[in-house]
């Protein structure tokens, strides 16, 4: 995806307090020019008590948005790192439009030149300010440090005692840039502006909002995915202490109470017959079947060179194999939450969301409000991963709310519902086929990919249908099957089961021509430069080659996703069929680093994120239920389970890539081909279980 | 509804509620001190942990009838201004990422430390190992836990 490069038309206006707000093109219906801050698309505030309020327009979900955007703006505008604030602004189309969200590992890239020219051009209209007071030209001014300095006086005016004129200035535009030479912030690792409050227990999260006159409440959802409410008896959760009240919503019985405890415990007391409708006996075995006999015909071809069918007939080696992937939840920490107020006159969403636009318009929806009186006040979000792309959460609060209308409403999803009602990765099956000619080379690949539909064009597919592998015939097919269980975007999307069935494949095809892992792929990659950097870098680094501590075996893979380029080595153990991972080694060129500190952070996140899917994590479905309940049968990797990970930046001066899905999908085929070179079986299905090992 | 008696970080406290609630909501809901989280309602992931006389203990499962009479630290208590040798730690290693779960962390680590004064690796894992991240910040974890045991020891500074 190309970043969004938003063009310079700038607006200004006088902040609450006599600040500066700089915002960008697109006035709010009339608004423009308005007292109000923040109704002024603004990125930047300077106080006059030179304070500098920095609007942080993508969620804050770990990834590190609230540092590395402040970064870019701090950048070029010169200010006091120490005397930055943040906030989270509310919906506005210059945030993000038509969609204001945070997805896709793009908020580096989409704000890579928007930000730099808000912190720039808030810096001239401040140094314009200065010139004027002194009555100098503004070629005399420099700015540093949360003031403008006069070059020929040495004076000193501080941000905020210019505040006030400067929010009177017109808005620049096209203010050059510094050069990657010039950056002071760029490329540095500052601590991050969110950990001390998040080491108190003062960071707010969606689910800490506390209301004056708030209900808690809880909402029993149908086991079976679509189904619906038949009859309920709600006389024994009205009995429960605290309970105060019991409300049918679209999608299933709410208890509402002073609390959540109470909330929780009036919905056990509920008797709900429930409609389970058609999907009331999927199976996972079933789906299985199903998807094996969808995979033994071609489907839709997604990518298609030269002849691979007949070049297949006719190589001299042939490889075939069977990959699958199980449905996976996201489960973050923080369970899905909301709190919402909705009044005759307009609405408030307090919520932690990945996509405030879709927040913001299933309120409208639900209350019948206009789109802009439902306010959308983000919190931080406990982890995001994808799931709180979805506005399903919040359209339940919203309903709600609006039955105990106008007193706000805390609507909190206990684990189970989390596990029980997500949005899921979806499970995939896939078919290869590769030929090698009698040197080992690949002459043909084809795959035919089964996964349900989610997404966009493309992300049932990708890592497959966009391999860099050259390769002279290609066929890649796909097919979806029909299935009732929600599903969508999951950390790295596609690419999370894609780069596991390909770099997995590619493993055995590499063994099939008796060649080293990595010197086959390198052979293959040689049209793709950056990727086979990475790999180089990742296999000197990782030791590829050298020898080893009796019982442990490297594997290695590689992937380009999200504008990125990451290669990773795993080191791992297996005994009695336990696979421990010790080591791993990571390569990455995301093009130029805003901070490096965050992007080896995120390498680490990533790395566990899939680890957890190697050996432990699967959502099976049973009589149209998800078998899996808590962390006890859907438990992630934890400390003991952790290796040790070694991240290795490339040094770029390329536009940003993205960072935060940039090593999920590498780690998963880099420990399954690690395992391979242990015991020598291939790992076709996740999560591995001990005893397809022994 | 009973009342409820204890010490909550270090002042007295007294709670009207059902006996059997646990004393994460009363925590979060009655007293409205939400630095402890709700993770999983089953003590299998940590994140509402909180010292009771000095021990790591889930308060998720925790009835609040049984704090009777007893010490309560949250996160909230553990130091007034972030000066704890684990909150220093935790500063110094910019371990958070999305932060939900390291009220529970911290908490954990805070009592590891207090009883161990030089925790190795093991250590860390055997103790810390029913705290759940996602966010996999657990090579960050182990290197905070290291410094903050030398803070808590007086080593560095």
């Amino acid at each position: 995806m190309n970043p969004v490069n938003r063009r310079s038309f700038l607006k200004t206006g006088a902040a609450v307090g006599g600040g500066l707000v700089l915002g960008f093109q697109l006035p709010v219906k009339g608004q423009a020019q308005s007292a109000s801050p923040l109704k002024l698309n603004a990125f930047v505030k300077v106080g006059t008590d030179d304070t500098v309020t920095l609007e942080i327009h993508k969620s804050e979900m770990g990834q590190g948005t609230v540092t590395s955007l402040s970064q870019l703006l701090a950048e070029e505008l010169e200010c006091d790192w120490k005397k930055i604030r943040t906030e989270f602004p509310g919906v506005e189309p210059v945030y993000g439009s038509p969609m204001m969200g945070t997805y896709g590992s793009l908020s580096i890239r989409t704000s890579w030149q928007p930000l730099r020219q808000a912190g720039a051009a808030a810096r001239e209209m401040l140094m314009q300010a200065a010139a004027q007071r002194w009555n100098v030209d503004k070629s005399q001014c420099r700015a540093e440090n949360n003031a403008v300095v006069n070059t020929a006086t040495k004076a000193r005016l501080t941000y905020g005692s210019l505040a006030e004129a400067a929010a009177k200035l017109p808005a620049p535009a096209n203010v050059p840039l510094k050069t990657a030479a010039q950056y002071k912030l760029i490329g540095t690792s500052p601590k991050r502006l969110d950990t001390p409050a998040k080491v108190n227990g003062t960071a707010g999260f969606g689910i800490d909002v506390r209301r004056p006159g708030m209900l808690y409440a809880s909402l029993e959802r149908c086991p079976v995915f679509g189904g619906k409410v038949a009859s309920f008896d709600a006389t024994k959760a009205k009995t429960v202490p605290g309970v105060k009240n019991v409300v049918q919503i679209s999608n299933g019985v709410a208890v509402i109470a002073d609390n959540t405890w109470s909330a929780m415990e009036g919905r056990k007391a509920l008797l709900i017959k429930w409609d389970e409708g058609k999907w009331a006996n999927v199976s996972t075995p079933g789906l299985r079947q199903e998807w094996a006999a969808l995979a033994a015909k071609p489907g839709q071809s997604v990518r298609k060179a030269g002849d691979a069918a007949a070049t297949f007939a006719g190589a001299a080696k042939k490889v075939e194999a069977v990959y699958e992937a199980p449905y996976l939840s996201h489960a973050p920490m923080e369970p899905l939450n909301a709190t919402v107020e909705v009044r005759p006159d307009g609405c408030d969403i307090w919520v932690a969301s990945q996509i405030q636009s879709a927040a913001q318009q299933v309120a409208a929806q639900i209350t019948g409000l206009p789109a802009d009186k439902c306010l959308i006040h983000t919190q931080y979000l406990g982890g995001g991963f994808g799931r709180r792309g979805g506005a399903d959460y919040v359209g339940e609060a919203v309903e709600i709310a609006k039955a105990m209308s106008p007193a706000p409403v805390q609507l909190t999803w206990t684990r189970e519902d989390d596990l029980q009602h997500d949005t899921y990765r979806p499970a995939s099956y896939v078919k290869f086929a590769a030929g090698l000619d009698a040197q080992g080379a690949p002459v043909s690949f084809s795959a035919r990919i089964v996964c349900p539909p989610f997404g966009g064009n493309g992300t049932a597919v990708e890592g497959i249908q966009d391999m860099k592998y050259a390769i002279p015939n290609v066929q890649v097919d796909y097919t979806a099957p029909a299935t009732g269980t929600p599903v969508s975007y999951w950390r790295s999307v596609g690419y999370s089961q894609n780069t596991y069935f390909m770099e997995a494949f590619l493993d055995e095809m590499a063994a099939a021509a008796g060649a080293d892992p990595v010197e086959f792929r390198r052979k293959l990659l040689t049209g793709t430069p950056r990727l086979l950097n990475v790999l180089n870098i990742a296999a000197d680094k990782g030791d590829w080659g050298k020898p080893l501590p009796a019982g442990r075996f490297r594997g290695v893979a590689v992937v380009n996703n999200i504008g990125s380029f990451n290669a990773q080595v795993a080191e791992v153990s297996v005994s009695q069929g336990k696979v421990k991972v010790h080591r791993v080694v990571c390569a990455v060129d995301c093009g130029q680093v805003i901070n490096p500190a965050i992007v080896e952070a995120q390498i680490q996140s990533g790395i566990v994120y899939g680890l957890s899917t190697v050996t432990k994590l699967g959502i099976t479905l049973d009589k149209g239920r998800v078998v899996q309940k808590n962390f006890n049968n859907y438990d992630p990797i934890r400390i003991d389970e952790m290796p040790v990970v070694e991240v290795h930046i490339v040094p770029s001066r390329e536009n940003p890539g993205g960072i935060g899905e940039a090593s999920t999908p590498t780690i998963v085929p880099a420990v399954v081909n690690a395992v391979y070179a242990a015991t020598k079986k291939r790992a076709r299905m996740l999560p591995i279980k001990a005893a397809d090992l022994v | 509804m009973a009342a409820v008696k204890f010490t909550l970080n270090g002042k007295s406290q007294t709670v009207d509620v059902v006996p059997q609630m646990p004393l994460l909501w009363v925590l979060r809901d009655s007293l409205g001190m939400t630095g402890t989280k709700f993770g999983c309602g089953m003590a299998l992931c940590g994140a509402c942990t909180v010292h009771i006389n000095g021990q790591p203990t889930r308060s998720c499962v925790t009835q609040v009838a049984t704090v009777e009479g007893k010490s309560v630290t949250t996160i909230e208590g553990l130091s007034p201004d972030s000066s704890h040798p684990v909150q220093r730690a935790w500063i110094e290693a910019d371990v958070p990422q999305c932060g939900y779960c390291q009220s529970g962390q911290i908490m954990t680590a805070a009592a590891l430390v207090a009883k161990t004064t030089d925790p190795s690796d093991s250590d860390i894992d055997e103790a810390m190992r029913g705290n759940l991240c996602r966010c996999g910040t657990y090579q960050s974890i182990r290197q905070a836990v290291h410094l903050a045991a030398r803070y808590q020891r007086g080593d560095a500074r």
